[in-house]
């Protein structure tokens, strides 16, 4: 169990960036936070990674308090940040320095096998195209087994086709391990795709405005009417949010 | 015409495409045409009477001087006295160039404390500090190793702080996210980082060694390739001066060479424009 309490962070040149987001997220759950730019999406899931420290409130991982990047949090960017002076192999497994070479050759192998690039394990990043190099980040954030994946808008940067291939792709492999997943995108199609439930956040300052489950079947079908319907319906609940006065209303307002 | 495009292009182990041999030849060969050219056009122009050929020496003249200092000694005795020099003078000022680049480039603090004083020292020519030197170490080697310790020092300090300053913070990030601890961000993610630009800041600071030594080796010197050249020009010798000269390239050449030859193994991943 991932657990926000209250948590808030100001930044040190005054902006309040996050305002008690409360969030709870079991294991084997797959949490979608869609927002706007500049909501304060990527400072929660920050905050949730240990990489910043809230200025109030807490992060708790199975009742361990979180402060500082922990083994089994793993964190997948908006870019590949894969380091260029390794090559495929050695980039998925930076993370498992210090155990067992066979161990770790055995892992490695396994996970780039099962992000499909098996034949670029001796390649340099810079012959990857962005899918690929996006995929090598999915596999070294994966290799070490966090029962924890943050993942802050890794598909915003692929075209449309390439995007939809990888959200598949991260529910086949979130499916054999099924670690705690939260998710920040502005993206509803991709929201609705992986998301159990979608938290929808407000900005100035960052706050969680509604959670809604997704009542839909798995695998999802992007082109079925019930998939519009929650379209629309997450759609109009962001245009609320969009649209009041801040400060006015009140916090939870839609909780489903 | 599509076999003979496949046979002539051999594919390397890691997909990198091999350019035919020929063309490997050939093209290095390119920048061979114009300084041999210029050199037999000057030989032709003294064999045929065009000039005295006194003050510049046709090449024959200069190889046969290369040919009987190098015999007597004379040229390699001076060739290692130089180089010894340069290497001392260098290895001083790739170490503290290095270590302090380091450390004003990694804490704010150190930048703040010590690179406004380094700038300022460095806006002095550094062979304005030749007479001071001699005051302070005498006129033999400490003096000399010194000034080309000092020449190489800037370039490798500037090299290395801007390279530490410029390392990017997500990279950095990266390793947090694994938990490096301070030395393993050292060893795994800064030090290959910043090798790109480090060993340019070698090469720039072999380079200033280069023209340090000669400095140097002017302001009084009874051995060393410098020597050639003063002592060249005091009894009339152009073959000499040029002898030393030609050696001088030579081993600067070579010395540029071993260290980029050293660092390309480190350097193969990287995406560059050069790469073609």
């Amino acid at each position: 169990m991932l657990i926000l309490d209250e948590v808030s962070k100001t930044y040190p040149n005054g902006v309040r960036a996050l305002e008690d987001v409360s969030l709870q997220v079991a294991a084997g759950e797959l949490l979608v936070i869609i927002g706007g730019s500049g909501c304060g999406k990527s400072t929660l899931l920050r905050a949730a990674s240990g990489l910043d420290t809230p200025t109030e409130g807490r992060v708790l991982l199975d009742g361990m308090l979180i402060r500082e990047p922990h083994e089994r949090i793993g964190i997948l960017f908006q870019e590949p940040r894969l380091l260029p002076w390794l090559r495929v192999a050695a980039n998925v497994g930076f993370g498992l320095e210090g155990r067992p070479k066979a161990e770790r050759a055995q892992r490695v192998a396994f996970a780039i096998e099962r992000v499909g690039l098996a034949d670029k394990a001796g390649v340099w990043p810079r012959e990857l195209s962005g899918g690929q190099a996006q995929r090598v980040a999915i596999a070294r954030a994966l290799v070490t087994r966090p029962s924890v994946l943050l993942l802050d808008e890794p598909f915003s940067a692929l075209d449309a086709f390439t995007r939809a291939e990888l959200q598949d792709h991260l529910l086949d492999l979130w499916d054999e391990a099924r670690p705690i997943l939260v998710l920040v995108t502005h993206d509803i199609e991709e929201a609705l795709v992986l998301g159990s439930r979608i938290a929808i956040m407000r900005s100035h300052p960052g706050r969680i405005a509604g959670v809604i489950n997704v009542p839909l079947p798995r695998p999802r079908d992007r082109l079925s009417p019930a998939f519009e319907e929650q379209k629309r319906r997450v759609l109009k609940l962001l245009d609320s949010t969009l649209h009041r006065q801040p400060g006015k209303a009140p916090l939870h307002d839609f909780q489903i | 015409m599509i076999l003979m495009t496949l046979s002539s292009q051999a594919v390397g182990a890691q997909g990198e495409v091999r350019k035919p041999a020929l063309a490997r030849f050939l093209r290095p060969a390119l920048g061979l045409i114009v300084p041999v050219g210029i050199a037999v056009a000057w030989e032709l122009s003294v064999r045929l009477g065009l000039s005295s050929g006194r003050l510049v020496p046709p090449p024959s003249v200069i190889l046969s001087t290369c040919a009987d200092l190098a015999a007597t000694g004379e040229l390699q005795r001076h060739a290692a006295v130089t180089l010894m020099r340069v290497a001392a003078g260098f290895g001083l000022g790739v170490v503290f160039g290095t270590l302090i680049g380091a450390m004003t480039g990694y804490s704010g603090l150190m930048h703040r404390l010590i690179d406004p004083t380094l700038q300022g020292l460095r806006a002095i020519p550094s062979i304005a500090w030749v007479p001071l030197f001699i005051l302070w170490f005498g006129i033999f080697e400490a003096s000399k190793i010194i000034l080309i310790a000092l020449g190489v020092f800037f370039p490798v300090y500037l090299g290395v702080m801007g390279a530490v300053l410029s390392v990017d913070r997500k990279i950095v990030e990266v390793g947090r996210v694994f938990r490096l601890s301070g030395p393993a961000m050292v060893r795994r993610i800064l030090l290959p980082a910043v090798m790109p630009a480090y060993v340019i800041s070698l090469r720039a600071g072999l380079g200033l060694g280069w023209m340090f030594v000669v400095a140097a080796e002017f302001m009084g010197a009874s051995e060393g390739l410098g020597f050639l050249l003063t002592d060249g020009q005091q009894l009339g010798k152009p073959a000499q001066i040029v002898a030393a000269i030609v050696t001088f390239a030579l081993l600067g050449k070579l010395s540029d060479w071993i260290i980029a030859a050293a660092a390309a193994p480190f350097l193969r991943w990287e995406d560059a424009f050069a790469r073609r």
